[in-house]
């Protein structure tokens, strides 16, 4: 397909730490197929974030699950290629990814409480990663633990490393499984709404941690979330989904600051701000997110789009956009929309304006 | 009962659960001190935001104003009534007024009944029978809240999460109420469908003067939706201002904490002040003497642990800007119009 070699071109193909190529993720459910993601492309390097951002739904999740191999076996179809340091994941078999996974790789989900066992000690959950991976003993494992929790932060670590996830608060509990995700020093961590839960101020701290321990050992990570406030803070470049594909990616400030595809436009106007202007209407983007049973045709923003009559001939409605960069722009910053430069210059120029004031 | 009376008025609100344990004979060991000693006022019409971060007991003064919690100590007074303690019938009469709107628009609608039924109820509960019928107004609602009236004999399933949370606003509209308390009521939605539901709120208040007591972590958006705002901390309001007030010109260290710490897209362009508070919320079991803040403030001494800093006007605010800090930031000298 044209849409990855166009894009792979800018982007040194064979330097990248991971590697994504045209995936596909399709469910068989009792509906029928599930297109959950559909044709995405992106590469991430050593010591860099990539924020993926979109709805529910978008297959921002289902993306990252695959990647782990953490996907249904029995009814999942997957096309594609991941390259993981030049080693082949989607045909791995399940050995070679448990040796990968928790090592190489790890993953930080969203809920805590639910991702942690209650049967356990936090010190103990920390620790069997570490004694499967190196072998370590049981004491090696808890020091190991103690020093892990230390590192996230977590006050009296020798004491709370005998503690039950119920006994932490929720902040301290996705502390601990940052821990957990990095007790294997992994070259890759993926964090699918680490904070969506949490409160700001937690927030904030939990950021500025993972930035911290990137910077220490060069992790790369993807970050998943559906907040652009998020992605503006932890980001070095963006992904936009929606529908199961890649509407448009960037540079962090690209993206933000100079949208190409109307969803991101979109996006952007329909979230309050702390000074923007307080009388005016938020500009929502209409209708709902589309179902992956039965996607649009062509561009699957299209139905929801406030620029689609503007492209002639019914392009939208027919033609899948490719994901290309736009003149002006950086070639590393691409979106998949129809509309050509000048009628971007012309329709964004008024949001612009706005975002400015 | 004057005409300026505002329509809520609350003093010295306090709800505290009690905590039971023991052996063999359970008897109550302690309390969750969820709610202690709010005072806040809301005029007819008017939105007053209510933040804070979890646990901070921002539900439970919903819940204690809807009277779905009965207090523990302190006064709701309603238009002139005190409902702090009245009975089930006594309620009867304000209810129709007071409707709330819940944060899961999932969980809060019945899945066996359909969207008429489900808007239909209060006026079924409260007996009320509109010219026209209830099937017209049903209709009616419906289309006020942006959806399609031929939905009415559909489910809740059929529905997705902005849709279903509109349904909830139909509802809560259903008995033309004067106040709504609404209790995160577009957190659970995604962004661009949040945004519809922001608007749709906004549009309602504007058009049908109801007051909101509008409850929301995301400071962004009790912005965009309140004229006033009170911050919560630990049970107890720390600051309550107009919108321009607190957002230009914090004055508790908490609140400038908690403005700093919200992540915004024009960060890269314009990098605000960050202030990053260690540690977590204490306890509300055993909070902190004094100010409750102290623990996690940089600004804390031995006086904030002695006494509670009362919630007044501090110099330099404008009218109506209370703040309960010992040590109060400094009033910005540049005060944005």
């Amino acid at each position: 397909m044209s849409t990855h070699t166009q894009v792979s071109t800018h982007t040194q193909a064979g330097a990248a730490f991971l590697s994504v190529r045209d995936l596909k993720v399709h469910f068989s459910t009792e509906d029928g197929v599930v297109r959950a993601v559909d044709g995405l492309s992106f590469e991430l390097e050593r010591g860099r974030t990539l924020g993926i951002v979109g709805e529910s739904g978008s297959g921002k999740s289902v993306t990252n699950l695959a990647i782990l191999g953490l996907h249904d076996r029995g009814r999942t179809a997957l096309d594609g290629e991941v390259l993981l340091d030049g080693k082949e994941l989607l045909t791995a078999t399940e050995r070679e990814l448990e040796r990968l996974r928790g090592n190489k790789m790890s993953m930080i989900f969203q809920d805590a409480l639910a991702s942690l066992s209650p049967y356990h000690t936090v010190g103990a959950q920390i620790g069997e990663t570490y004694r499967k991976h190196t072998g370590a003993s049981r004491r090696e494992a808890r020091a190991r633990a103690v020093e892990m929790l230390r590192r996230v932060g977590i006050p009296q670590p020798d004491v709370r490393v005998d503690d039950y996830p119920h006994q932490f608060s929720g902040g301290m509990r996705q502390r601990a499984m940052i821990a957990m995700a990095l007790v294997c020093d992994p070259e890759l961590l993926i964090a699918d709404e680490p904070t969506t839960a949490l409160d700001v101020t937690v927030q904030a701290q939990i950021m500025d941690l993972l930035r911290d321990l990137q910077q220490e050992f060069g992790t790369a990570i993807i970050f998943i979330t559906h907040d652009l406030g998020v992605i503006s803070r932890i980001a070095d470049d963006v992904l936009v989904m929606y529908g199961g594909r890649c509407v448009e990616k960037g540079g962090r400030a690209e993206v933000l600051r100079a949208p190409l595809h109307p969803y991101t436009l979109g996006l952007l106007g329909s979230m309050p701000s702390l000074d923007g202007p307080v009388d005016v209407p938020l500009s929502p983007i209409p209708g709902t997110p589309p179902s992956l049973l039965t996607p649009p045709q062509g561009c699957r923003f299209h139905p929801r789009c406030a620029f689609a009559e503007k492209v002639g001939g019914g392009l939208c409605g027919s033609n899948r956009p490719l994901l290309e960069p736009s003149e002006g722009h950086s070639e590393r910053h691409a979106a998949a929309c129809h509309l050509t430069p000048e009628q971007r210059r012309e329709y964004f120029a008024d949001y612009a304006a706005a975002r400015v004031n | 009962m004057t005409i300026t009376d505002p329509l809520l008025h609350v003093s010295g609100l306090t709800k505290h659960f009690p905590i039971r344990g023991g052996f063999p004979v359970k008897r109550t060991v302690g309390a969750v001190r969820a709610v202690d000693g709010l005072d806040f006022q809301v005029a007819e019409g008017e939105s007053l935001g209510l933040v804070g971060e979890s646990g901070c007991g921002k539900s439970t003064t919903g819940r204690l104003i809807t009277r779905l919690l009965e207090p523990t100590a302190g006064r709701i007074t309603y238009a002139g009534r005190d409902i702090t303690h009245a009975s089930r019938r006594q309620l009867a009469a304000v209810r129709p007024e007071i409707q709330m709107i819940f944060q899961d628009p999932y969980s809060s609608l019945n899945p066996r009944q359909t969207i008429g039924r489900i808007v239909a109820a209060p006026m079924e509960i409260h007996g009320i029978n509109p010219a026209g019928g209830r099937e017209r107004k049903v209709r009616e609602l419906l289309e006020t809240v942006g959806l399609n009236p031929e939905h009415y004999n559909r489910f809740p399933h059929e529905f997705s999460g902005g849709q279903r949370q509109r349904i909830g606003v139909a509802r809560a509209l259903t008995l033309s109420p004067k106040l709504i308390v609404a209790d995160e009521p577009v957190s659970a939605l995604d962004v661009s469908i949040q945004a519809q539901v922001v608007n749709l709120l906004q549009t309602l208040q504007k058009d049908l003067g109801i007051a909101f007591l509008f409850i929301a972590h995301d400071l962004a958006v009790v912005r965009h939706f309140s004229q006033r705002v009170a911050v919560m901390y630990l049970g107890r309001i720390v600051e309550i201002a107009n919108r321009s007030d607190l957002y230009e010109n914090p004055r508790h260290p908490y609140t400038r904490a908690l403005l700093s710490a919200v992540p915004e897209v024009t960060d890269h362009a314009r990098p605000r002040e960050r202030i990053l508070l260690t540690g977590d919320v204490p306890s509300p079991i055993d909070p902190p003497s004094g100010c409750r803040f102290r623990t996690r403030c940089w600004k804390a001494t031995d006086q904030c642990a002695t006494e509670t800093p009362p919630l007044t006007r501090i110099d330099g605010n404008g009218t109506g800007h209370l703040a309960a800090c010992h040590h109060p930031e400094t009033a910005r000298t540049t005060v944005a119009v």
